[in-house]
């Protein structure tokens, strides 16, 4: 694949040539952030594929993929770059007593001691990468604040070392689940894109595209149960990658057609709440008893 | 149309500065919609339309949407404000240029086979074709909408729909080719209405050559769901979000903070790494403070989808108090804890209070004074400095007395005491509103949107350190 696509149309074709098939402001976006550099932050609930649109666009532009998974608590030095006490404190006791005060504190705050994280590696790199920051609504505030120098402009303070500017334009995708209203600073300097439940014809094309030998009316049936269960008041509704399971579950057992009886059987793929089970089983898996001998 | 000319003071004076004034005028309707787009945003939406073809309507609006827009919520404006100001733009550009959208295709003497147009405009909608819809649309209103018109756009879309015998209940009755039959789908019948409405805007434009006063959104479009009209899933989604943001956001808070006590067994643990020297102090977490709640609720008619909403979304969030007792009450009070611990489902619950709580006496009007009075006698022993309570109700007493004195003897006994109000705060004090005399025991919060919904539960959540 070509460095930089040209028009919309050349991504949203490539990104369906490596698996993943998405929605035209996806595309889009995604188009927009590789042209003007910017990063883009995707929002939406989990499991609509906001992870995998970075991966997919690692595979279009042939980039590494340097992946931050945020969680409460993260901090600078396990995002950005940390020092090697222990490398240090060998340095220090190797040249003990020889060595004067000066030359051994310019020595130890170099870069053989840094300890590059994700975001580090990500701007130190010497060719561009797509970078993933996940889920950055887990994190705090505090850290959030520290993102925007690195998103703005692409570089990095270290108080020792003075500034590390980027040598490539990485390509970056922040993932929020919505679970926290990020600041307006943030937001400010990415691009937004709201991902949600695809269409049905969308996701259709999604299944079949993962499990090709699923057979269409199965595989229809399959999505339309998923939106009809999407419907109901869940803990966790059936995300994209629930129905994908879904389809490869009943390849498995070699179902022709989604009966009440299979979808009794399978139906813990797609629901993963014991109370959620119940009221699927009673909505949905009624309904299918009673449609049943009709059908036959 | 030869009148147009002479009311030609309807049309504006075009935006100066073209394209990009446009786009500037487009930013100016949605800061007065409320949304924060700054100067860095438009910026953007600039750069942006730079590698994206003007023509593709749809990538035009996404590119706008994807530098402008920054939340669902400002989505979900932007949307409307694009539609409303791209089609005022281009009807007044065409006014301007006389442009008419040539009538004479479905002329009246054109019989129109009305029976294959509806089969037509319900196959259409079943199937989710956005293109025929718009077509169908304008050919409904040839047919049905000519001279008969009511000179309400609401009304005449209503009008056309029935006549075309679109609904989104099953009709059984119907024969079994019929696409209408097993009912439509809401959504699609609802895009259907929009575009109606636009092309009868269209038709009046061209016709009278003036533009209608630009319609602000209303704040209904963004308010709570309160009337029974307002879509039920609609207020699925609310809660659904409120609950996950809420139920994480004490955690931010609780992590790694500010006059935390430090931990000394995991301060002496982490110092291991660093040969025994305590480098880094690790300090105790900060538990957040579970406060013991009532909440008192008017469920009277005027209130009782906000209350009842309310109450669900406070159930939802149960875990983060220490207790939670809930009431309701128009002329007496009852406890109905149970029902809401019983039924997570909104509308279940809601059902159930309606039925049996039996608050409603002989009038069925709040009587503000009997309330505090029971409320009072109920609870008196229980009620200590650390507790909180909450009224929601919009202070409306039908005359009856306030009995400010008893409400000012319970807040004196409660440790917070929070008042929501869920009318605009336009309304307070006016009628028989008598908010101002309660305002003085205790704090005050307008209540009717979403937005401030979860600013007060955040308030109330917060971890005090004391």
């Amino acid at each position: 694949m070509s460095e930089q696509p040209a028009s919309v149309e050349q991504v949203t074709d490539g990104l369906r040539q490596v698996g993943y098939l998405p929605s035209e402001s996806a595309a889009l976006v995604s188009f927009l952030a590789t042209k003007l550099g910017k990063p883009v932050l995707v929002e939406g609930p989990a499991g609509v594929g906001k992870t995998e649109l970075a991966k997919a666009l690692a595979k279009l532009l042939d980039r590494t993929l340097v992946r931050l998974q945020c969680y409460e608590g993260l901090d600078e030095a396990k995002a950005l770059y940390e020092w090697n006490y222990r490398k240090q404190l060998l340095r220090i006791q190797a040249e003990a007593g020889d060595a004067g005060w000066e030359d051994v504190q310019e020595d130890i705050f170099g870069e053989e001691f840094l300890l590059a994280r994700p975001l580090m590696t990500a701007i130190a790199s010497p060719d561009p990468v797509v970078l993933l920051i996940d889920e950055i609504d887990k994190t705090d505030q505090e850290f959030e604040a520290m993102l925007l120098e690195l998103l703005s402009d692409f570089q990095i303070s270290i108080p020792e070392l003075g500034r590390i500017e980027a040598r490539t334009h990485p390509v970056v995708l922040l993932t929020s689940n919505n679970t926290r209203e990020l600041t307006e600073a943030l937001k400010r300097r990415c691009l937004y894109l709201w991902l949600d439940y695809p269409d049905l014809e969308h996701e259709l094309e999604i299944v079949r595209l993962h499990s090709p030998e699923l057979h269409e009316t199965v595989a229809r049936k399959l999505v339309e149960l998923i939106h009809e269960v999407r419907e109901l008041d869940l803990k966790k509704p059936p995300s994209i990658a629930e129905s994908i399971d879904w389809a490869r579950a009943l390849l498995l057992l070699g179902a022709d057609d989604i009966d009440a009886e299979t979808f009794r059987q399978t139906m813990s793929v797609i629901v993963k709440h014991r109370t959620d089970l119940d009221t699927v089983a009673a909505r949905v898996g009624v309904k299918l008893e009673r449609s049943d001998p009709s059908a036959v | 149309m030869p009148a147009a000319k002479n009311s030609y003071g309807g049309i504006p004076e075009p935006t100066p500065g073209g394209f990009d004034g446009q786009l500037l005028a487009f930013a100016e309707d949605l800061r007065d919609e409320g949304m924060a787009v700054g100067t860095s945003e438009l910026l953007d939406a600039f750069a942006a339309l730079q590698y994206v073809p003007w023509g593709a309507s749809t990538d035009f609006k996404e590119t706008l949407a994807a530098t402008l827009a920054k939340s669902p919520e400002d989505r979900r404006v932007f949307d409307l404000v694009f539609d409303r100001f791209f089609f005022r733009a281009a009807e007044a550009q065409a006014a301007r240029l006389e442009v008419g959208e040539g009538r004479g295709e479905f002329g009246a003497d054109q019989e129109v086979d009305l029976d294959e147009l509806r089969r037509q405009i319900a196959a259409a909608l079943r199937d989710g074709n956005d293109a025929t819809i718009r077509d169908l649309a304008r050919l409904a209103i040839a047919a049905f909408g000519r001279g008969e018109g009511s000179g309400v756009l609401g009304v005449d879309v209503q009008r056309i729909r029935r006549a075309l015998g679109l609904r989104t209940e099953p009709q059984p009755d119907l024969p079994e080719t019929d696409p209408r039959r097993d009912g439509l789908p809401r959504e699609q019948l609802r895009k259907f209405e929009q575009q109606l409405r636009r092309e009868l805007e269209r038709d009046l434009i061209e016709r009278t050559a003036t533009l209608p006063p630009k319609r602000p959104l209303t704040e209904l479009d963004r308010a709570l769901p309160t009337g029974p009209a307002q879509d039920l899933a609609q207020v699925h989604r609310v809660v659904a979000q409120l609950k996950r943001r809420l139920a994480t956001q004490g955690q931010e808070l609780r992590g790694r903070k500010r006059h935390a006590h430090v931990d000394v067994r995991r301060t002496m643990r982490a110092s291991l790494q660093t040969g025994g020297v305590p480098v880094e102090l690790k300090f105790r977490p900060q538990r957040p403070r579970r406060p013991e709640i009532f909440v008192l609720c008017d469920v009277s008619t005027s209130v009782t989808s906000a209350s009842t909403f309310f109450l669900s979304v406070l159930h939802a969030l149960h875990d983060a108090f220490r207790k939670l007792r809930s009431f309701v009450f128009i002329e007496r009070i009852s406890e109905v804890t149970e029902v809401f611990e019983r039924e997570r489902d909104f509308r279940k619950a809601s059902e159930a209070v309606s039925k049996d709580a039996g608050v409603a006496d002989i009038s069925g009007y709040t009587d503000y004074g009997r309330v505090w009075t029971e409320f009072l006698a109920l609870i008196e022993d229980e009620l200590h400095p650390r507790a909180t309570v909450i009224v929601l109700g919009d202070a409306r007493t039908n005359g009856r007395p306030p009995r400010d004195d008893v409400f000012a003897a319970i807040t004196a006994r409660a440790g917070r005491t929070f008042w929501l109000n869920p009318e605009p705060r336009l309304y307070w004090n006016y009628g028989d509103s008598v908010i101002a005399s309660y305002e003085k025991h205790c704090t005050a919060f307008e209540c009717w949107r979403t937005d401030q919904l979860e600013e007060f539960v955040k308030a109330l959540t917060r971890p005090i350190t004391a």
